[in-house]
């Protein structure tokens, strides 16, 4: 597939097009139209997009070709489908929300949109964001670029897959668990879940609000710092959204890694790790070290905890969170309703797919009388256990490191049998949102054909350290500027 | 009844607090407005939205907990209560379950004969209002009003520790007098803004446990409050003598027919899921803000009616009608303040002075709020003026009597106390000259009962005291009158 080929593609760098775009070497409109176009070729065998918006972008970029300046002015890109978009559908890939178009924008659309961005479309994901192969779509599963029988990861699986195609030179996902960055790993590009509070909530539909936080897709680390300096930052309509300052993430991918310590965690190395996936990530920390970064062992003795920690409080939240959905005021409402009961409860039982339903069943009981303490009341002195383990980390480095996923991405239905399977893997990643931390995955070589991904964890608002090693980790390899097999230019 | 069964009553009253907004949106609260039209996407639980606490709210609550001399926590956190209803937008409502933000509080009570009782206030929480289902708008249809949904609530929860219908509304009209004196609520029991839930049991003694209770829901007078109360309690009796159990449930009261029915059973089944709401962080409350609502705090009603009784010498009822509400006794204030400036003393130094001016506000101006149908904010003889009045009255200008007419004409708009004396002319006469001309006159016009008097009929000087002041028009000074006449019946002997 061809993004329309030569300069004028979307395939490149954001500092690369926004000089294109300033020397008028291309237009704004050019970029969108090549975008949306590539997006559609694509979408037959990766089915990333729930809703394509080209004559959305083509009008905004007018606007940028007519002068509208913005730092991120004429760059297309792709929002998950779980951001509100006003007079947009917003579907949440779900079909209880395959009909309904909210009446505002989510603050980080409304901060892109501000920027002089693009959006050409919604991107595909799991089901209101649970899951992590992007096959609990009502609207289909996303395919891998790199090898389409496999799976992109989840739940911003269209994100992660378009960006790595080459659609858009950066995309918005969201994180809960590992939604960002477990993709990124699985479709070899970068992703940044922020620290929780750095960017808005507000219209991303909540699947678990105390763990939820917006993140974007990128190539490389300084794409990431670019897009992230503009959707973060205080939001007065979101009352978990942090008043720290947001740091000068561009100048931070550039400033290397010299004395950074690096803590390689002994327990992301652990059980279930693939020996080729903990090789790709030794060698790239081996890269940072050559880089001036110093390399030291730690440990995170409760990380194992971390799984059944999430999947009681993040099925409890969203237990609580998907019970507006009741078929009465919008969304899916059952024909077969002759009490108020049936309404809600049919609409549900259809509205909702498998996967929905069995962590809105696990958050309902968990939350039950006689329950709560034992399950919930439990899980939050594991999170505060979680939490002062990276404290502690943090005391002997900067950065912590391992692998973002025990495996390269899967095959389709290969773990659809075994949700504990699927839940398993996610023990890297899911930690860090306990815990509230920012965390980067970095592409760090392949594996049979397939991408690894190197995570970094940093403390709380200190995403720069991120930029920092994932910039100079950028410029020592180059696994994030390979293409997959028919990707554009 | 056999034996001395004891009723224990429990409240939850639900004040809606008077703020601008609602408890987590800009959506306005105002009562009465067209269905939906104060709902936004957050009031009608839109995917996306996200809650931000209403500050005045949680000032509201504070300053409630400092009236009750109650804890207030530091730290409290928003709760989310799960259940489905069609009126409850989200599938939750936010509430407050662990750590609410008043505990421990206090109501002292009187008691229409004048004994007092205490009333442990075990907690007040903030929570938001649910919305309305309207079964009467659309054939076959239920239709939704969200106005009302996100308004913010005060749930103040009773020990229980009341044991009679009467205490149980005098401790409910304390509450009410409270918060409408606190400035938090209109407590508007017609729109709902003042709501009450009573759970109701018997027992055989005070010193046997807690019998099963039931709940009444919902009943908007203070009168059908004592009288829902006083037949559960009467229905609970029977039953347990007739052998029979108490069941736990929630009971609706049906004022045309004075009883209580059974609403839904299986109350104790419900389980709410409780848990901290994640979109809210735990509502911090630093001490100055605590501190700076403390040195705001007015005075409050039974400190004002004690002072008004050991400091004013007034009766315990004046005390009491001028403490019934703030405005009132607000008006009350500025009187006194007003008198004390024009008569450049103390209001407490003159008690008889203090007595005048209740007397005023609880005769002739509420006879006349009464009769214009207005409140006593809205007093078209505002505090100052009736001050201006009094003023005349203590001064000599007028007599207590005239001034009844002053006022009226002041009521009506046509001025001041001293306008109106002027343009009637109806300045009491004091000169001797005066009078002395209206004796003459009428003495002359009166030889009989002149004669009478001399003749040593004291009951006739009464007499023609009425006819010089009539002479007067009503305007001689009564003492100077009074003295002038003995002096000209003396002379004339």
């Amino acid at each position: 597939m061809s993004a329309g080929g030569g300069t004028s593609g979307p395939d490149r760098d954001l500092a690369s097009l926004a000089a294109d775009l300033a020397a008028r070497a291309t237009s704004a409109r050019a970029l969108a139209e090549a975008s949306s176009r590539c997006a559609a070729a694509l979408q037959p065998r990766l089915n990333a997009l729930i809703t394509a918006t080209p004559e959305l972008a083509s009008s905004a970029a007018d606007q940028v070709d007519a002068g509208r300046p913005g730092a991120l002015a004429g760059i297309p890109y792709v929002v998950k489908d779980n951001y509100c978009t006003s007079g947009i559908r917003t579907t949440c890939g779900s079909r209880m929300l395959a009909g309904f178009s909210p009446t505002f924008d989510a603050t980080v659309v409304a901060r892109l949109h501000a920027a002089g961005a693009l959006m050409i479309g919604k991107a595909n994901l799991d089901e209101f964001a649970m899951g992590s192969s992007n096959e609990n779509s009502h609207f289909g599963p996303v395919r891998n670029p790199w090898n389409l029988d496999c799976v992109p990861g989840g739940s911003s699986g269209g994100s992660a897959a378009l960006v790595a195609a080459g659609a858009v030179p950066f995309a918005i996902g969201s994180d809960t668990g590992g939604s960002v960055r477990q993709p990124a790993a699985f479709c070899g590009v970068t992703g940044i879940k922020p620290t929780y509070g750095k960017a808005s909530r507000l219209g991303l539909v909540a699947y678990a609000s105390s763990l939820d936080q917006p993140g974007v897709l990128a190539r490389g680390a300084a794409d990431c710092a670019r897009v992230l300096a503009v959707i973060a930052g205080h939001d007065p309509l979101d009352a978990t959204s942090s008043t720290a300052p947001v740091g000068d993430y561009v100048a931070a991918a550039a400033r290397g890694v010299q004395g950074l310590r690096i803590g390689v965690v002994e327990e992301f190395f652990g059980a279930g790790v693939d020996a080729a996936v903990a090789d790709r990530c030794r060698e790239a920390l081996a890269a940072l070290e050559r880089a001036g970064a110093r390399l030291v062992p730690v440990r995170l003795p409760s990380l194992p905890l971390s799984i059944p920690a999430y999947y009681v409080l993040a099925p409890a939240e969203a237990s609580s969170n998907l019970a507006r959905f009741d078929g009465v005021r919008y969304g899916h409402r059952s024909s077969r309703a002759g009490t108020i009961e049936e309404l809600i409860s049919n609409s549900r039982a259809e509205g909702f797919g498998p996967e929905v339903k069995r962590r809105i069943l696990a958050g309902t009981y968990v939350l039950s009388a006689g329950y709560y303490d034992a399950y919930y009341r439990r899980a939050q002195q594991v999170r505060r256990l979680i939490a002062n383990d990276f404290a502690r980390a943090f005391e002997h480095c900067d950065l912590l490191a391992g692998p973002t996923t025990p495996t390269v991405a899967f095959r389709l239905g290969e773990k659809q049998a075994d949700p504990l399977a699927m839940y398993a893997a996610d023990v890297n990643t899911v930690a860090v949102n306990l815990a509230g931390l920012p965390a980067i995955s970095l592409p760090a070589g392949f594996e049979a054909g397939l991408p690894v991904g190197l995570q970094l964890v940093a403390r709380a608002h200190d995403e720069s350290a991120l930029f920092a090693a994932g910039g100079a980790l950028q410029r020592e390899t180059d696994w994030h500027l390979r293409r997959p097999p028919g990707a554009s230019a | 009844m056999s034996r001395a069964w004891q009723p224990v009553i429990g409240l939850e009253i639900h004040v809606q607090l008077a703020t601008r907004s609602k408890l987590f949106s800009g959506s306005a609260t105002a009562y009465g407005a067209e269905p939906n039209a104060q709902a936004c996407a957050l009031d009608l639980g839109y995917p996306g939205t996200l809650p931000v606490p209403n500050r005045e709210a949680v000032r509201f609550a504070i300053r409630l907990g400092l009236a009750l001399n109650a804890t207030i926590a530091p730290r409290s956190l928003f709760a989310r209560k799960n259940y489905f209803y069609p009126d409850l937008p989200k599938g939750y409502q936010i509430s407050q379950y662990e750590d609410p933000i008043v505990s421990a509080g206090t109501v002292r009570v009187r008691r229409t004969d004048g004994s007092t009782f205490e009333v442990e206030v075990q907690r007040a929480h903030l929570e938001e209002d649910a919305g309305k289902s309207v079964h009467d708008a659309f054939h076959g249809a239920t239709a939704l009003d969200l106005n009302r949904a996100g308004v913010p609530l005060l749930e103040i929860v009773s020990a229980p520790v009341l044991h009679s219908a009467e205490d149980a509304t005098a401790y409910l009209r304390t509450v009410h007098r409270l918060v409408r004196w606190l400035g938090i609520s209109d407590g508007n029991m017609q729109e709902g803004s003042f709501r009450c839930d009573a759970n109701v049991s018997v027992r055989p003694g005070p010193d046997a446990p807690l019998g099963t209770r039931a709940e009444i829901k919902n009943v908007n007078s203070f009168r059908f409050v004592e009288k829902a109360i006083a037949y559960e309690i009467e229905r609970q009796v029977r039953a347990l003598e007739n052998g029979e159990s108490i069941v736990q449930e929630t009971r609706l009261y049906d004022e045309t027919q004075n009883r209580t029915r059974s609403m839904r059973g299986k109350e104790s089944a419900h389980d709410y899921r409780y848990f901290p709401d994640p979109d809210l962080p735990p509502i911090a409350l630093p001490t100055d803000l605590i501190a700076e609502e403390r040195a705001g705090l007015v005075e409050l009603p039974d400190a004002r009616r004690e002072r008004y009784v050991s400091e004013l010498a007034l009766s315990d009822y004046d005390a009491d009608t001028l403490t019934l509400d703030r405005a009132t006794s607000d008006y009350f204030e500025t009187l006194l303040q007003s008198l004390a400036t024009a008569t450049r003393a103390d209001a407490t130094a003159r008690p008889g002075l203090a007595k005048q001016a209740a007397n005023w506000v609880n005769g002739e101006l509420a006879a006349a709020l009464n009769e214009a149908q207005a409140t006593i904010e809205h007093s078209r003889v505002p505090a100052a003026a009736l001050a201006g009045l009094l003023v005349r009255i203590h001064d000599g200008t007028v007599s207590g009597k005239l001034a009844k007419d002053v006022f009226g004409a002041m009521w009506r708009g046509e001025g001041d106390a001293d306008a109106v004396i002027a343009a009637r002319g109806l300045g009491q006469i004091s000169d001797d000259a005066p009078i002395l001309a209206a004796i003459d006159a009428m003495l002359a016009a009166n030889p009989k009962q002149a004669e009478q008097f001399r003749a040593g009929d004291e009951k006739v000087f009464g007499w023609l005291i009425g006819q010089a002041m009539k002479a007067t028009r009503g305007k001689a000074n009564p003492q100077r009158l009074n003295a002038l006449l003995r002096e000209r019946l003396a002379q004339a002997r």
